[in-house]
């Protein structure tokens, strides 16, 4: 891991100068304040719009489980995408553009070139769903009552895991080829596939998507039904994605 | 530092059905500026890459100060500086950051990494767009760029692929004198299309085509050995009939391996018979030439690579080296 730290601040540097960080941290901020919002008013806009209409819809008030469950919701769809996006070019794009053999042949191994840009993606998508957390904890609490903070961490800990799963897998990709596109196409084929598995009722513990459940289970102040299963099977497949990559790359011609 | 800076053994890259090296076997020595030359194609850039790990060779074995290149541990020693032919640099980044980091991973902290960093700056004369972002240099600017991140460490083998190929002819006369200068503390392996720049800078030349070595030596020697002597007759203007006399009787001469007229400039090509000259004079004299001018002329790398390849180093210049 010769080259690590310092190639990680480049990283984090560059995070910041390409707009990366700063436009992901305001859109998960942005969404953690939206999903209280959104389940605050969605059903007055719900019951006003059918009322025009003459229709009466009786919807029963939103209470703080509702801002937990739209904001697990919201994260676990615009935060997979996000993590895809990072991760798409995050060496494939270096490969691509030639600066990944200017900086390889500095003293720095492939482990810490490798090892920073995936601890740079995970610090990116860490930011902003901390930002999300602190502004959904703050907004569910301002609009309903104050959720449960003993359990609000780890569901952002939760979803922040599920986040880390579809960058590594895309990572890989992003690893194994030379276009971004096709590491993109790579992270939203296992997304896919996940999503599929994921629907079966034994097997949908056992991957990613479980985390979703939970997580909402843990942000609600509930037991979840399933935790250490798709726990250890999303570190198990951010620990596999992240030695397949270290794999791949150790030969690889640049 | 060991007195082969550079050295490989069979050193064989087969893409699919290409052979881009064949068993090229080189020693570069400590201490010196290496040309390396060959037409495009010829695998230059190909045992650059295996000597920075960027490519892993076929078979065979390279190293660089005595340290196996294969897996990259040159590279994390620091022992390389690395010049790409077409230098690519993250955009977003400032020249004086691009150093930072580089120095910071060759492990030059404080005062010692700032200084460095001043110094390369003016060797490459980049101090005034320091603080720009490297996405608005030019090609010479990034090519500056390009050295200043390979030298600032002071490595002991710098591989400089094409080092001066988008320079304008002063900052390339400047570079030159720079590269011929790093010697002072680095061995330098330099490829370059341009015979008469290497031909400037270098102490030793290397001529490899088709991924064999066809030739090592000092430059001079090189010369001597390999390029012919060529004579250039100049007329005066109006002697048509006595140039076409000549050029009968030169052409066939057994002194005379070939000769070009143009209009009234004849170039004749010699053998290395020391008595060449003074038979060609005698020809001029015989024929009734008025001559402008006789000279003989310096044989050039050019001469000694077109021979040794059959094409010249500037061919196809558009095409980059495999």
């Amino acid at each position: 891991m010769t080259g690590f730290g310092i190639f990680l601040s480049k990283e984090l540097l560059e995070h910041w100068r390409t707009r990366r960080l700063p436009v992901l941290s305001i859109v998960f901020v942005a969404f953690g304040i939206g999903s209280p919002l959104l389940a605050r008013f969605m059903p007055e806009l719900i019951s006003a719009l059918a009322a025009n209409d003459g229709i009466v819809i009786d919807i029963p008030p939103p209470t703080a489980a509702d801002a937990v469950a739209q904001f697990v919701r919201n994260l676990g769809q615009t935060g997979i995408l996000a993590a895809v996006l990072l991760a798409m070019g995050s060496v494939a794009a270096e490969k691509e553009r030639g600066t990944a053999a200017l900086w390889l042949t500095k003293p720095m191994s492939r482990g810490g070139f490798l090892g920073a840009k995936a601890a740079g993606l995970a610090a990116v998508l860490a930011t902003g769903i901390v930002g999300a957390g602190i502004g959904g904890f703050a907004y569910t609490g301002f609009l309903f009552e104050a959720p449960d903070a003993a359990g609000w961490a780890p569901m952002c800990v939760l979803l922040l895991l599920q986040m880390a799963a579809y960058a590594a897998v895309t990572f890989l990709g992003s690893t194994v080829t030379r276009s971004p596109l096709a590491a993109a196409g790579i992270g939203i084929g296992l997304l896919t596939v996940i999503a599929i598995v994921g629907a079966l009722p034994v097997l949908g513990g056992w991957t990613p998507s479980g985390l979703a459940d939970a997580a909402l289970a843990i942000g609600t102040g509930e037991v979840p039904e399933q935790l250490w299963q798709p726990v250890a099977a999303t570190t198990g497949l951010i620990v596999a994605a992240l030695v397949a990559s270290s794999v791949a790359f150790r030969r690889q011609e640049l | 530092m060991s007195a082969t800076a550079i050295e490989t053994h069979g050193l064989t890259k087969r893409y699919g059905d290409v052979l881009a090296l064949d068993r090229l076997d080189l020693d570069v020595p400590a201490g010196s500026v290496f040309g390396f030359l060959g037409p495009n194609g010829a695998g230059k850039t190909t045992a650059m890459k295996i000597l920075t790990s960027l490519t892993a060779a076929t078979a065979g074995t390279a190293a660089v100060d005595g340290v196996p290149a294969g897996d990259g541990e040159p590279n994390r020693r620091g022992l390389i500086g690395y010049l790409d032919q077409a230098p690519q640099f993250n955009g977003w980044m400032r020249g004086r950051e691009l150093l930072a980091y580089v120095g910071r991973l060759s492990g030059l902290r404080g005062g010692e990494l700032d200084r460095r960093i001043a110094e390369t700056l003016e060797l490459v004369d980049l101090a005034d767009a320091a603080r720009r972002r490297i996405g608005g240099y030019s090609g010479g600017m990034r090519q500056r760029l390009g050295i200043a991140q390979a030298v600032l460490a002071r490595p002991s083998v710098l591989l400089l692929d094409e080092p001066v190929s988008a320079l304008d002819p002063g900052g390339r006369r400047d570079m030159l004198a720079t590269i011929r200068g790093l010697a002072a503390h680095s061995t330098v392996l330099l490829s370059s299309h341009v015979l008469s720049d290497v031909e400037r800078v270098c102490d030793r030349v290397a001529i490899i085509d088709r991924g064999r070595l066809v030739t090592e030596s000092p430059v001079g020697d090189l010369i001597d050995r390999f390029a012919q002597p060529v004579y250039r007759v100049e007329a005066e203007p109006a002697t048509d009939m006595a140039l076409d006399g000549l050029v009968a009787a030169v052409t066939g001469a057994a002194w005379a391996t070939g000769v070009e007229r143009d209009g009234f400039v004849v170039r004749v090509f010699v053998t290395d018979d020391p008595e060449a000259g003074g038979r060609l004079l005698a020809l001029v004299v015989e024929h009734g030439v008025r001559v402008v001018s006789v000279e003989r002329l310096r044989p050039s790398l050019e001469d000694v690579f077109l021979r040794l390849t059959g094409r010249r180093a500037a061919e196809s210049p558009g095409i980059h080296d495999a």
